[in-house]
């Protein structure tokens, strides 16, 4: 089981969180064009070791976070909130 | 019958004295016994039958790895299959039978499968039943599937009770800094280690009993042990088997806590679960005795040494008179010293020529011989042996038993479950655990230590590098080399002598030969998981735990390779089986799921109603009067909000508050339509797309205020709906002011609906002015008051097409809402409706739910077109304009009536065209409904091209599953009052 340790709620188990995706995704603003946003949505990178990802604390704090795993092991070297301004509070209070 | 009970020997209470029946015949046993000491000391030899051949079976160990006595425990309801004998504790009234054999398993009439035996090598099925690859796969599928079951009933094991499990089961968690697996001496020494050393430990034992296999020595009493390991504060946890590791140090372990009782308390579980987070683990699990292959080496009376040493030492049973010891190693000596002590006539046969071992010569060691074909069927008569270097006929040993050792593996398995492969070790004829990065040591004879002194070092050395890697010290320590033995160990997997047809097993599990080996070399499964697949060799409930280094070494011998050239499979949880009972827990019946009612979830069923399942939520389906069926009272109900007024509860509704500066901005960019223009005191249906330009879901959001709105969202997408409006949010649009707060647990709900309902409404609230057509107009919204002071909102939207509102209240007042409003609209012939009525009042006005909206349909497949706003982008604007989304032949939004007005449709219907019924067809018919107000059957689905395309065409719809098919005249999805007359009235 992979836990993950929630910069609110400390660590938790991985069935308290919901996957979401590919965390380094620049998503293009909506009026570009089809071409930027099928680049956007449909074409990931198979990351084989450690890759940014997010993840929703839904069954917690309802924080979304990045989450740098690897995909090999299952190792996580960082978790942080993907809201800047929830970065920085976080940094704060350490 | 004789016991072969001795004295003066064994850890059993000879003052308890336990009763049990096996195969509907009374025995006795102690205290202390397995079911299978107590079958031992008994003189019942034949236990079981085996999987394909139904040869008699004995008791071939006195561990997990059994599998050769596996039995059937309990009955009726509490019928528990395929339960190793040798594990189970016995208890007074243990009820037991045999397996697999008809009568039973001492006269088995498919013992003739033994004289078939050809065509039951392995790949037998696959190649008579299921056709020969891949020029018959129609055909050869077919005859399998007749086949099928009678092979199943042929080959098997025990049954299950096939009635519903009366005990219950639960789920556990812990925490703790180290756990141990294993109470040899080895994971003792860990743990005492660790906990002198301040660590939280938990220590694991599978056994009841902790020692490990110290257990069957007969100078050993585990008291002061257990005094000292309870007084560090350890946690001892015995008959609990960790079944599997996982990431992050988690380990799964199986409490087995009444099985060892004849009647339970109900109370308490039969079973825990045990989820444990441990920030080191320590695995002593031991090590496992390994057979050797020869013919006939499955006859009852055939054992492991070690498993005949526990039997004399830990429950004063003498399994044989006339013993042959087969070996290869030095592990045995000790035991044929003592059996011969107790007073069997002792023979070693060492395959080994030149070594040199101490014994008291109370018993005969012949050097360089090996066993190769046991005489007897059902009982062993006597053993041929030969010479090891060439197999020839040359002697008959007179002998009761054989017991063999073929060298020892370590209990690798746990580690594994982790991806680490094990490495061959030449020196000690087994595989050895590899390093691994995570916070897992393994100790004692798992890392094929074979003396204890080594283990106990080797525990204390594990908790050095637990200590180590958690940071809490930095010491050297060191690992005894593998090994220990004084005379090294010579491969011995199999003995091979070609003169004879006997069967020479390898798994005894199921009936995997040297000669199914053999086959599938010859047919090319030579991998090992080819291997393990083609024969099934390591499958079934001991996976492999004896029998897999004999296959590995057969196929290394024909691929002239050496064992680890050749590869090992890989062990995956669980180590010995954990039943579906303890996986549920608790989640059984009711609780299989969470349950959500609506606040007035009482309030429904008083009034009548009868109630469905909607995703997690028990909503009200129909509200039949005295003898209504379904259909009755859903027609009756929908025609009544036609007419006059209903009440429906729609509090499942998703409902989101969305407040902050950055509200509108937010909600122009989540939803196809605009926005920007919305008044305060106005609502908008709207309808998001996700970012690939598909539709994910509709619903309302009502403009409370400048910067505040009251969203809803479909029942099932609302959770979704949630969690997407944070991600958008948090991680895109970071800028945005805006909060989102779920409320869908905070506001009742109800729609009334109907002419009437306003009339209704106007005896309701406080102030009838507020909810007058100029006041409240279509789509108007309104915060005001319920009679009686309680506060609401009020929004005039409509799902059925007629005059409509709804109405929210805090959910506190959701009894006192239902009472007010349904004793007003019973006045005017009102009535209470639900899902269904909603359903067919939707369907008559074309309005799409999740049915249609199923995560492949646009705005314009919906025909909802017009809600695509041109003057803005929004997410999913630039892809839902991509060109396979704008095919000419999408699927669009249509109603259907069956061509002859007195058919029937169901929703799953396929729409074809006339002389092309085939396939997918052209489309599909989503929601039917019978229509009071038409008349007739009517549905709503989709169909390529649309309506345009044909509208003047009749189609068939095509329903396969229930065999039935009607022509189908295409319309519009908008089936009554298309202009919406009645719902701006
Ligand atoms: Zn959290």
């Amino acid at each position: 089981m992979i836990r993950i340790n929630c910069p609110y709620c400390g660590e938790r188990d991985h069935s308290e969180f919901s996957y979401g995706g590919d965390a380094t995704i620049n998503y293009p603003s909506l009026d570009a064009s089809e071409k930027e946003w099928t680049e956007a949505i449909f074409f990931r990178k198979n990351i084989k070791g450690f890759q940014f990802e997010t993840w929703h604390h839904s069954n917690g704090c309802r924080m979304w976070l990045v989450v740098e795993r690897s995909t090999v092991t299952h190792e996580i070297k960082s978790v942080k909130p993907c809201h800047p301004d929830l970065q920085k509070v976080v940094k704060n209070n350490k | 019958m004789k016991t072969r009970r001795i004295d003066n020997y064994g850890k059993i209470n000879r003052d308890k004295i336990l009763s049990f029946r096996w195969d509907k015949k009374n025995y006795k046993g102690f205290e202390g016994d397995t079911l299978a000491s107590a079958l031992l000391a008994n003189n019942i030899g034949i236990v079981g039958r085996s999987f394909k051949y139904h040869r008699p079976r004995g008791i071939f160990s006195s561990g997990v790895e059994e599998s050769g006595a596996l039995v059937t425990i309990g009955s009726k309801d509490r019928r528990d299959p395929n339960v190793r004998a040798t594990t189970q504790e016995l208890y007074n009234g243990l009820e037991a039978s045999g397996q697999n054999a008809f009568p039973n398993v001492n006269f088995d009439l498919a013992g003739i499968n033994n004289y078939l035996g050809r065509f039951f090598a392995a790949g037998f099925y696959y190649k008579t039943f299921m056709g020969i690859p891949p020029l018959e796969w129609g055909k050869g599928t077919a005859i399998w599937m007749f086949f099928e079951k009678f092979i199943r009933k042929a080959a098997g094991m025990g049954s299950a009770s096939g009635l519903p499990d009366p005990d219950t089961y639960e789920h556990a968690h812990d925490f703790c800094d180290l756990i141990v697996v294993g109470s040899g001496p080895a994971g003792v020494a860990a743990a005492i280690e660790a906990a002198e050393k301040k660590l939280d430990v938990i220590l694991v034992e599978q056994d009841s009993l902790i020692g490990g296999n110290q257990l069957a020595e007969n100078d050993f009493d585990n008291s002061q042990i257990k005094n000292q390991l309870e007084n560090l504060g350890i946690k001892i946890m015995t008959r609990t088997t960790a079944f599997g590791l996982y990431d992050n140090c988690v380990v799964g372990l199986l409490e087995r806590v009444t099985d060892h009782i004849l009647a339970p308390n109900v109370n308490i579980p039969r079973q825990r679960f045990w989820t444990i987070r441990a920030k080191h683990i320590i695995v002593g699990a031991g090590a496992i005795e390994r057979h050797i292959a020869f013919n006939n080496n499955d006859i009852p009376g055939v054992m492991t040494v070690n498993a005949s040493k526990h039997y004399l030492n830990r429950y004063g049973v003498l399994t044989g008179k006339r013993i042959v010891i087969a070996t290869n190693n030095d592990s045995v000596y000790e035991t044929a010293h003592q059996l011969s002590e107790a007073g069997a006539n002792v023979t070693v046969l060492d395959s080994r020529t030149n070594f040199e071992i101490e014994t008291n010569k109370s018993f005969e060691i012949r050097k360089g011989y090996v066993p190769y074909n046991i005489n007897g069927s059902k009982k062993i008569d006597s053993l041929d042996i030969s010479k090891s270097e060439t197999i020839n006929k040359s002697e008959t040993i007179d002998c009761d038993q054989v017991l063999l050792s073929g060298g020892w593996s370590p209990a690798v398995h746990l580690l594994s479950h982790r991806g680490v492969k094990p490495k061959w070790d030449y020196n000690n004829a087994c595989f050895l655990p590899s390093d691994t990065k995570e916070n897992i040591t393994m100790v004692g004879s798992s890392r094929g230590l074979w003396n204890k002194n080594d283990c106990i070092a080797s525990g204390i050395a594990g908790t050095t590098d637990a200590l180590n890697r958690l940071g809490i010290s930095k010491t050297n320590y060191f690992f005894p080399k593998p090994g220990g033995w004084k005379n090294p160990i010579q491969p011995l997997y199999e003995v091979k002598y070609k003169k004879s047809r006997s069967k020479s097993f390898v798994d005894f599990q199921h009936d995997v030969t040297t000669d199914d080996v053999r086959l599938a070399h010859r047919e090319g499964f030579i991998s090992v998981e080819h291997l393990k697949r083609y024969t099934t060799l390591g499958m079934a409930n001991d996976q492999g735990k004896m029998g897999n280094i004999i296959g590995l070494s057969l196929m290394a011998e024909l691929l002239n390779k050496e064992i680890p050239e050749v590869g090992t499979t890989v062990f995956r949880p669980p180590y010995t089986p954990v039943s579906i009972g303890a996986l549920s827990g608790r989640n059984v019946g009711k609780h299989f799921r969470p349950l959500r009612v609506t606040p007035m979830h009482q309030w429904n069923i008083d009034h009548g109603a009868k109630m469905i399942e909607v995703g997690l939520y028990q909503r009200p389906w129909y509200y039949p009067k005295e003898n209504e069926t379904l259909s009755d009272s859903y027609i009756r109900e929908a025609s009544t909000v036609r007419k006059t007024v209903g009440i429906c509860d729609v509090t499942s509704l998703g409902k989101i508050a969305i407040q902050g500066p950055g509200s509108t901005e937010f909600l122009d960019r989540i939803y196809s339509n605009g926005f920007s223009k919305l008044q305060v005191g106005k609502a908008r249906y709207g309808i998001m797309l996700r970012d690939d330009g598909i539709v994910m879901d509709d619903g309302t959001s009502w403009r409370l205020a400048e910067n505040e709105y009251f969203m809803t969202t479909s029942t099932g997408e609302a959770a979704k709906v949630m969690s997407w409006l944070e991600e958008l949010l948090q991680t895109r649009w970071t800028d945005l002011n805006v909060n989102v707060t779920s409320v869908s647990e905070q506001w009742a709900g109800v729609s009334v609906a109907g002419p009437k309902s306003r009339e209704v409404l106007n005896n309701c609230v406080d102030d009838s002015l507020v909810i007058t057509n100029n006041k409240l107009p279509f789509m108007g919204v309104t915060s005001t008051f319920l009679k009686g002071n309680i506060p609401c909102r009020i929004a005039r939207i409509s799902f059925s097409g007629e005059l409509a509102f709804e109405v929210y209240v805090k959910s506190d007042f959701a009894n006192t809402m239902m009472d007010l409003l349904w004793e007003n609209a019973k006045k005017y012939d009102g009535c209470l409706y639900g899902l269904e009525a909603l359903g067919a009042l939707r369907v008559e006005k074309g309005h799409v739910t999740a049915a249609e909206l199923d995560g492949r349909v646009t705005i314009d497949d919906a025909g909802l077109s017009k809600m695509a706003s041109t003057k803005k982008s929004y997410i999913g604007s630039a892809m839902r304009k991509r060109g396979v989304l704008k095919n000419d032949d999408r699927e669009i939004l249509v109603g259907f009536f069956p061509t002859n007005l007195k058919e029937t449709f169901n929703a799953g219907t396929i729409v074809c065209e006339k002389n092309n019924i085939k396939g997918q067809g052209i489309g599909r018919i989503t929601s039917v409904t019978y229509s009071p107000e038409l008349g007739h059957w009517i549905g709503i689905g989709f169909v390529k091209g649309g309506l345009d395309k044909w509208k003047d065409t009749t189609l068939v719809g095509a329903d396969p599953v229930r065999n039935k098919q009607m022509n189908l005249k295409v319309v519009s999805p908008h089936m009554i009052d298309p202009k919406g007359e009645r719902m701006y009235a």
